[in-house]
């Protein structure tokens, strides 16, 4: 049942990064280039509806409507070199494959298989990530 | 209505269904996160057994392996079901430096068919890029700790000043490809 439940919320994840071309390679190059307000508008609503909806989360103490848990939101780490240099490799990413790991789900789907390679090619990264982490500054 | 929803959806309507993806997940209890999943995977194909890193209970992660099957399947929906054209409607300047590129189906189709077609199995450039590509999208999500969903989207809607410091470096490296790197490869 809550595979079924969360299997159902990744649908409509997938539906809406296709549907408003959020997964498209020519969107991100487009937003690069602030050629087109399209992506900054699906990201700028995405935060205000999504900050909006954690303020009610959390001023109305809602609990887990699966478990009745507390909601907590796992805090981020009080440092900056990981999150800037890390963001940094990211971009480069981005913009050069034009998929973030969200979409590269969804691309797999639509029946775009070089996604493929970016996926496995993404699954090398992050092992590598792990092999190298404590060498790495964070 | 159905006319308008096989239509490509405009920002307004894709945002505000983003946050309510975040919005189902917290309340459930759980977190909008798709890199993790990366993680997730190495650990399960057996990563643990040489690093760490990798080390931990997978399973407990597998709520989260079933949005990213969903996604898939969402994918799949949309292109198939949900789309009366896939192509993007893109700004004509973009359409225009493209096709400096060589890229002439932009503004045409969803994907540029010179990365993403059947015919860049031939051309062992387009392997190199999109694996370049996936690698850095990879070790840097998992580095900065979360990608566009678990730092732009969720970490910026709850005020997370170390997610704020993530996606100026999402854009520091994004711009730098884009308008640096990119002109050079095409």
């Amino acid at each position: 049942m809550r595979t079924f439940i969360y299997f159902s919320i990744g649908i409509l994840f997938g539906v809406v990064l296709f549907k408003s071309e959020v997964a498209s390679w020519f969107r991100i190059y487009e937003m690069f280039q602030f050629d087109s307000f399209h992506m900054y508008g699906v990201i700028g609503s995405a935060v205000f509806c999504g900050a909006l909806s954690l303020f009610l989360l959390k001023k109305f103490q809602v609990k887990s409507i699966l478990d009745g848990e507390e909601i907590r939101i796992a805090p981020k780490q009080n440092v900056w070199k990981r999150y800037l240099f890390g963001g940094v490799l990211f971009g480069l990413g981005w913009a050069l494959a034009g998929a973030c790991p969200g979409p590269m789900f969804t691309l797999l789907g639509a029946g775009f298989w070089p996604v493929l390679l970016i996926l496995f090619s993404a699954l090398l990264g992050t092992y590598c990530y792990g092999f190298f982490r404590d060498k790495l500054p964070h | 209505m159905l006319n308008y929803f096989s239509q490509p959806w405009p920002w307004y309507i894709g945002g505000p269904l983003i946050a309510l993806v975040l919005f189902l997940l917290v309340w459930t209890g759980k977190s909008f996160g798709m890199s993790s999943n990366l993680r997730t995977l190495c650990s399960a194909m057996g990563a643990g057994g040489k690093v760490p890193f990798f080390r931990f209970e997978w399973k407990r992660q597998s709520w989260n392996l079933a949005v990213a099957a969903g996604t898939i399947v969402g994918g799949f929906i949309a292109s198939q079901f949900l789309s009366s054209t896939t192509a993007v409607a893109l700004s004509t300047d973009t359409i225009e430096k493209l096709y400096v590129f060589g890229f002439t189906d932009a503004g045409q189709s969803f994907m540029p068919e010179y990365l993403f077609g059947a015919d860049m199995l031939s051309q062992p450039k387009s392997w190199l890029l999109l694996g370049m590509g996936g690698f850095l999208v990879g070790f840097g999500a998992r580095y900065a700790g979360g990608c566009t969903s678990g730092h732009a989207i969720s970490g910026l809607s709850n005020f997370q000043w170390p997610s704020l410091i993530a996606v100026i470096g999402f854009f520091i490296g994004g711009l730098f490809m884009n308008h640096f790197i990119l002109p050079f490869l095409f």
